[in-house]
């Protein structure tokens, strides 16, 4: 499970830093997406991955999930979502105001 | 009562910014009284805060009572409490200014205006590495939408690469922050420090990764050399009472290299101690060497403001790579001139190119200014302030660096440092006069400035002349928070006293 986790992280990753280093803003947000997916994997599996774990601390045998990333992932998923939100519309706007779509605002030269 | 006013510095402006809400689109004289009076009790906190903290006492506030290291904690010590004097300062100054026209240009500039001061003094006062990361969403979300007040095809472009620099600075912070959980189990910061002193050898190399992502993001916060890029556009292109507050955003991340490094990665840490010095003190170094070259190669006056903050955070930088006791007093004073007196500069400017008309604030030739005397004057008391010249505080600080470099750093940063200093004159003495004295010809047209502008501006770079009269007082206080950091050892006892037992 730890390498098939592990590899979807770093896929998930890859993926995102490619997208967030293209040049056109709609790739940038979608990178910006990924990137944010992968480190909320990421954070989740900072406690040790457990299956069949109670997210609780008990005093009986047994496997128990580390509840304190599960809490962190969801503070960065509520702002991760805000975010994403948020760049979106600027994305948009950027549009609109320059009439393009690229970041820096210019047209690319296409040859 | 005392017991709460350290979170008052977090819930004053939240409380504002939710009443604001109430009349977003509606009376602009409610929103300034409400906006004014916000601002001015939380200068009156935190006045109580650095009284509270000048004894050198460490208090926190347990958010809930859960005590730490469970809980979030609010740690207030003198650093802290300094840091949220300096922004309720500068806050005062920069919503004044607004108040003469600036917040009717878009919508609830109020609101988020408190937002962002609740998401700085947060990130000043917290004492939990998760919640650093809140805070600093916080504050930047409000600073997304603060950059863009106004609109504008520049400040939209401007901000396009601001936020997502930002958003991929902060993926980063959680990965740096989740390697530091997992390697350490904790992440209170005064628990963490605590628990790398039994760090395992083979989990070293986990920390040194975490805390190096950190310093990515604190250095992509402070404006280091290789991640300063989106800095003088966006501080160019911000309305002038934002970019005022933004003087202090680059202190954050100053202050959270400070914080961190000290406090976890302080002489306990065993072989991890001071890991950050080496690249600290160098893309510091180039820091400066870069900036003051940019200072003189800018052509627009905010533009060349945005280029001295950039050589005031390669100065206070290099004090933080000094790591002596001494460097980081001088760096606290050096640290409030600067952001008041930049903040106030950046507020001049605005004020210039208003009364220039279409040239704006392009360093051009331009008809004479109405008032242009007293904006002379202003710019001249500014210019020697910043670029360090005596008798102004900005000399004193320079001073206090240059004393605190010990042997070889003296040979670097001497140089260095004094040249910066010469093209920041040399830049602002062409800049004044194109400005002031190559614009003779035509007649003076356009309004007086408001009163509440004036107001801003000599609020904000009195803090000049008024740090070298208090120079005693404030470097004592300085060099007694200075102490204080260089020892982490009450901070992380006063948090967790019964930590001894159970470990």
């Amino acid at each position: 499970m730890e390498l098939l986790y592990a590899i979807t992280t770093g896929v998930l990753t890859a993926c995102g830093l490619y997208l967030t280093l293209r040049g056109r803003t709609f790739p940038v947000v979608v990178g910006l997406t990924l990137l944010s997916y992968a480190v909320n994997l990421f954070l989740f599996s900072m406690g040790g991955l457990t299956t069949d774990g109670a997210a609780l601390v008990n005093q009986q045998q047994g496997a128990i999930a580390d509840p304190l990333p599960q809490a962190l992932v969801l503070t960065a998923i509520v702002i991760g979502f805000a975010m994403t939100a948020f760049v979106v519309i600027l994305a948009m706007r950027a549009r609109s105001e320059a009439g393009n779509d690229h970041v820096d605002g210019k047209k690319e030269d296409r040859e | 009562m005392t017991q709460h006013l350290i979170v008052l510095p977090v819930v004053l402006p939240l409380i504002a910014g939710i009443l604001l809400l109430y009349q977003r689109q509606g009376i602009v004289r409610y929103k300034r009284i409400v906006s004014i009076v916000s601002t001015a009790l939380l200068l009156l906190v935190s006045i109580g805060l650095v009284n509270q903290a000048a004894s050198g006492e460490i208090t926190y506030y347990a958010l809930g009572d859960w005590q730490p290291p469970f809980g979030i904690a609010l740690v207030l010590d003198r650093l802290s409490a300094m840091m949220v004097l300096l922004t309720s300062v500068l806050a005062v100054g920069a919503v004044v200014y607004a108040c003469a026209g600036d917040d009717e240009k878009g919508s609830n500039f109020h609101g988020l205006f408190q937002w962002q001061l609740m998401g700085i003094n947060g990130a000043f006062l917290t004492g939990d590495l998760f919640n650093l990361f809140v805070f600093f969403e916080v504050l930047l979300l409000a600073s997304y939408a603060l950059l863009l007040h106004g609109g504008g095809k520049a400040r939209i472009q401007a901000s396009v690469h601001y936020v997502v620099l930002n958003l991929a600075g902060s993926s980063l912070f959680l990965i740096g922050v989740g390697v530091l959980y997992g390697a350490t189990g904790t992440l209170n910061m005064a628990d963490m420090a605590q628990r790398l002193a039994e760090l395992p050898p083979e989990r070293e190399g986990l920390v040194t990764a975490g805390a190096l992502i950190l310093l990515v993001v604190f250095g992509l916060k402070a404006a280091i050399l290789p991640l300063y890029f989106w800095l003088p556009r966006a501080y160019a292109n911000a309305p002038a009472p934002v970019a005022a507050l933004f003087a202090i955003m680059t202190k954050v991340g100053i202050y959270a290299i400070l914080r961190v490094y000290s406090l976890i990665f302080g002489d306990q840490a065993g072989s991890l101690t001071a890991l950050e010095q080496p690249w600290v003190w160098w893309f510091a170094l180039a820091t400066l060497a870069i900036a003051g070259v940019s200072v003189l190669a800018a052509k627009d006056l905010r533009l060349l403001v945005a280029y001295l903050v950039l050589v005031s955070v390669g100065t206070l930088l290099a004090g933080i790579g000094m790591r002596t006791p001494e460097a980081v007093s001088a760096l606290l004073y050096y640290l409030i001139h600067t952001t008041l007196v930049t903040g106030g500069l950046f507020l001049l400017a605005d004020m210039i190119g208003a009364q220039r008309g279409k040239p704006g604030t392009r360093l051009v030739k331009g008809r004479p200014l109405v008032q242009g005397q007293w904006l002379a004057l202003a710019f001249f008391i500014g210019a020697i302030a910043v670029a360090g010249l005596p008798p102004l505080s900005g000399a004193l600080g320079k001073a206090l660096m240059l004393n605190a470099a010990e042997g070889m750093q003296r040979l670097w940063l001497w140089p260095l440092l004094l040249l910066a200093g010469l093209s920041s004159l040399i830049a602002l003495s062409r800049a004044g006069s194109t400005l002031f004295w190559r614009s003779q010809r035509g007649t003076a047209t356009g309004k007086k400035l408001p009163r509440e502008q004036w107001f801003g501006v000599i609020w904000l770079l009195s803090a000049a002349p008024l740090l070298v009269i208090f120079a005693g007082p404030v470097s004592h206080y300085t060099a007694a928070a200075a102490e204080q950091l260089a020892n982490p050892l009450p901070l992380i006892e006063a948090l967790m006293p019964d930590a001894g037992d159970n470990s």
